[in-house]
């Protein structure tokens, strides 16, 4: 017994020790008995069959005027940051100019998983924490489908004014009543050029025997499966399905199966091109421009011949989000063409605010042309996203996917 | 202070007055009001939990319902669904960490032994080793896992070498592979196996040793007739230690391997939970992993476990 005791206590001490891993292992253990425990709570589960009763989610009080406050959660290495400062300048002077409090943090590193973390919340209208958050396109479009997002006063971001053009009537979203851009980027091909120095031109080419077992592809379903169909010479936005996407998914387990892609994953297929580990594979086009300028300029970022694709990360404000006004604010904020710019300047992703281009003249002559931050006719001829997936597609497609992955 | 005696007719008869029995009624009442927090911590934070994982487990998703809309029911066909599924995830879990374990006994007695018994002479030396044993624990658990990430590179001088004299084939690589997981499986449990035999060891009896050789028994004769079986206690904490959490973990996996060969179940469930965002998936599958750890575990305490553990 006593023995019993003296090994537990032990083990106490061991996990204690461990720190990180364990800390953030116990947050999964924690969420879970969270989200557990509110199930139980509410006694009927997640939600009610009926999704159409989540339409009538009520957006919480806004409280924008007595509570000087806006909480912002973003993806991590989204935002400038002053490394000797150790804060974000534009935020900071948005505080000054607004007199506002922000609280920001870098709690999105995958659609899905912040999903899952908020999902329960945000379906009974709960307050998630957040007042802004950040999601691609096609979480964007689910979120809003669900009634989680509550609808933007366009007299509080008169700066709306300088979004691009293409994007002010995107798909699920037209005239921006819920969801505005924060940045997008763009879904292509990258290679490290001194040790691949033949290159790439289509998705295909990352199965010649010289790549084998150096290819890196992304665990994000939506990125992954909507290229490799456009490899197969098919439109993507058109109407394709199961077959498609069947055949699709075959090319990606063959490929895993004989070797030849090395992992399929998530952010941090950086560390293994950066290694070496990975010589070619597919990416993100801000990534590779923040890669080339860290590491010496050793990749090679392109769209494929037979289509690439472009996607928006988009703020919306959370149905139980109580500083809208604020949030508002701030969207405003960024907006500004000179804050974008700056932002621009260090997130190297697409920048969506009309007048931005301009504004880098002053801050780096260098990025003005740069094609991965200001769009060019070359690239944006070449880029296309995916038609929206129902419900059924969505899940059904995703689970396949995972399995292939191994995961 | 027992007053309790055996009559001749074999009943017990207490001689004890009727104040003292109320004293000692009230003490056992203390015991039961002291025992009380625990429960209700252990009920909070265990036995809730896992009532409410295993209900979760049965909920079902109803036809054409919303990603991550679940309704109670009694579903157990997710148990069959996520098993058939996942089982050869579940076995290599297993696998693996049974492979670490083992290594990682074959790697720490003898590190153990060094420390506890050789050194035993050398208290300062000894301090050291034990300190530079449990210095990894100062740094990130990631952070030391990604680091073996570099050194098994491609690129890296490990590999290079390998390939060098053949071991490696000339397109192999190290990370990816069930070798780099296994391998970050056994180094980041290593402190696990060696510190309970170190602990064990320390009270060994030198004099024990002495008294065998003095009997004519080689050292190696020594070793597995006298200190093995006395260090038995240590070796099986260190072994539940290491292979325990060394089957749920998804860290190693997810860093060094990353691909369809080294998948264990712990990344499986992450990303049930967190991708597909299959609550009722994610709980079957921890569900069956606990259960399948709880029946392992009891089957070794039964086969191996000594009287002083149970």
């Amino acid at each position: 017994m006593s023995r019993q005791r003296a090994l537990n206590d032990q083990r106490m001490k061991l996990s204690q020790a461990i720190g990180h891993a364990q800390a953030s292992r116990r947050g999964v253990l924690a969420g879970a008995a969270g989200l557990a425990l509110a199930g139980l709570l509410t006694a009927c589960g997640t939600k009610g069959a009926n999704s159409s009763a989540t339409a009538s989610l009520a957006p919480a009080t806004d409280l924008s005027d007595t509570e000087k406050l806006v909480r912002w959660a973003n993806w991590t290495l989204y935002l400038d940051y002053d490394d000797k400062a150790k804060n974000y300048p534009t935020l900071q002077q948005f505080k000054k100019s607004s007199g506002l409090e922000v609280k920001y943090v870098e709690d999105i590193d995958s659609n899905d998983s912040y999903y899952g973390k908020v999902q329960s919340q945000l379906a009974a209208g709960q307050d998630i924490g957040q007042d802004l958050i950040v999601l691609t396109d096609w979480m964007t479009e689910r979120v809003m489908r669900l009634g989680y997002a509550q609808e933007l006063d366009h007299a509080n971001i008169p700066n709306i004014k300088n979004l691009l053009p293409a994007l002010k009537d995107v798909r699920f979203d037209p005239g921006r009543t819920k969801s505005l851009t924060w940045q997008s980027g763009y879904t292509g091909l990258v290679w490290n050029k001194e040790a691949f120095p033949k290159g790439l031109r289509n998705v295909e080419d990352l199965w010649s025997p010289e790549l084998k077992g150096r290819v890196t592809l992304l665990d994000e379903m939506r990125d992954t499966i909507p290229i490799l169909l456009l490899d197969q010479g098919i439109d993507i936005a058109g109407q394709w399905g199961q077959d498609e996407f069947a055949g699709a998914l075959e090319v990606l387990d063959e490929n895993i199966q004989n070797g030849q892609i090395r992992q399929v994953k998530g952010n941090s297929y950086k560390q293994d091109l950066i290694s070496g580990d990975a010589l070619a594979g597919i990416a993100y086009s801000g990534d590779i421009t923040q890669l080339n300028y860290e590491e010496g300029n050793k990749w090679e970022f392109i769209m494929p011949e037979r289509g690439g694709l472009i996607w928006s990360d988009n703020f919306t404000v959370p149905i139980g989000a109580t500083h809208k006004k604020n949030a508002e604010k701030l969207m405003d904020f960024y907006y500004q063409p000179d804050v974008a710019a700056e932002v621009a300047a260090y997130v190297n992703y697409l920048c969506p605010v009309v007048g931005a281009q301009q504004e880098m003249e002053k801050i780096d002559p260098d990025l003005v042309n740069d094609p991965l931050i200001f769009p060019t006719a070359e690239f944006l001829n070449n880029a296309s996203t995916e038609r929206e997936l129902s419900v059924e597609e969505e899940n059904d497609f995703q689970n396949q996917f995972q399995e292939v992955i191994g995961v | 202070m027992s007053k309790m005696v055996m009559t001749k007719k074999g009943k017990i008869a207490d001689l004890r007055s009727a104040e003292e029995i109320k004293a000692e009624r009230r003490k056992g009442r203390t015991g039961v009001y002291l025992v009380v927090p625990g429960m209700l911590v252990l009920f909070l934070f265990f036995a809730l939990p896992v009532i409410v994982l295993l209900s979760m487990s049965l909920y079902a998703r109803p036809e054409g319902a919303e990603i991550g809309e679940f309704v109670p029911a009694l579903e157990f066909g997710n148990y069959v669904t996520v098993l058939s599924a996942y089982w050869s995830e579940l076995v290599r879990s297993f696998g693996f960490a049974l492979i670490a374990t083992v290594l990682a006994l074959l790697i720490g007695y003898p590190m153990a032994y060094l420390v506890a018994v050789r050194l035993r002479q050398h208290g300062l030396l000894q301090g050291i080793l034990l300190v530079l044993l449990i210095a990894p624990f100062f740094s990130s658990f990631i952070l030391r896992t990604q680091a073996w990430k570099q050194i098994l590179a491609d690129e890296g001088w490990v590999a290079q070498t390998l390939k060098l004299i053949a071991v490696l084939p000339a397109d192999g690589h190290l990370t990816a592979t069930p070798f780099a997981v296994v391998a970050g499986l056994t180094y980041n449990f290593l402190p696990f196996m060696v510190l309970p035999i170190y602990a064990n060891l320390g009270r060994l009896d030198t004099r024990l040793l002495e008294a065998s050789g003095d009997l004519y028994a080689s050292p190696m004769t020594s070793f597995f007739k006298v200190t093995l079986p006395l260090s038995a206690p240590g070796v099986f904490a260190g072994t539940l230690l290491t292979f325990i959490p060394a089957a749920g973990d998804y860290v190693n996996a997810a860093l060094l391997g990353n691909n369809r060969n080294t998948t264990m179940i712990g990344q499986v469930i992450d990303s049930r939970f967190f991708k597909v965002i299959d609550y009722p998936g994610a709980a079957a599958l921890s569900f069956i992993l606990m259960l399948s750890i709880l029946i392992l575990v009891t089957l070794y305490i039964r086969r191996f476990g000594t009287k002083e553990l149970m």
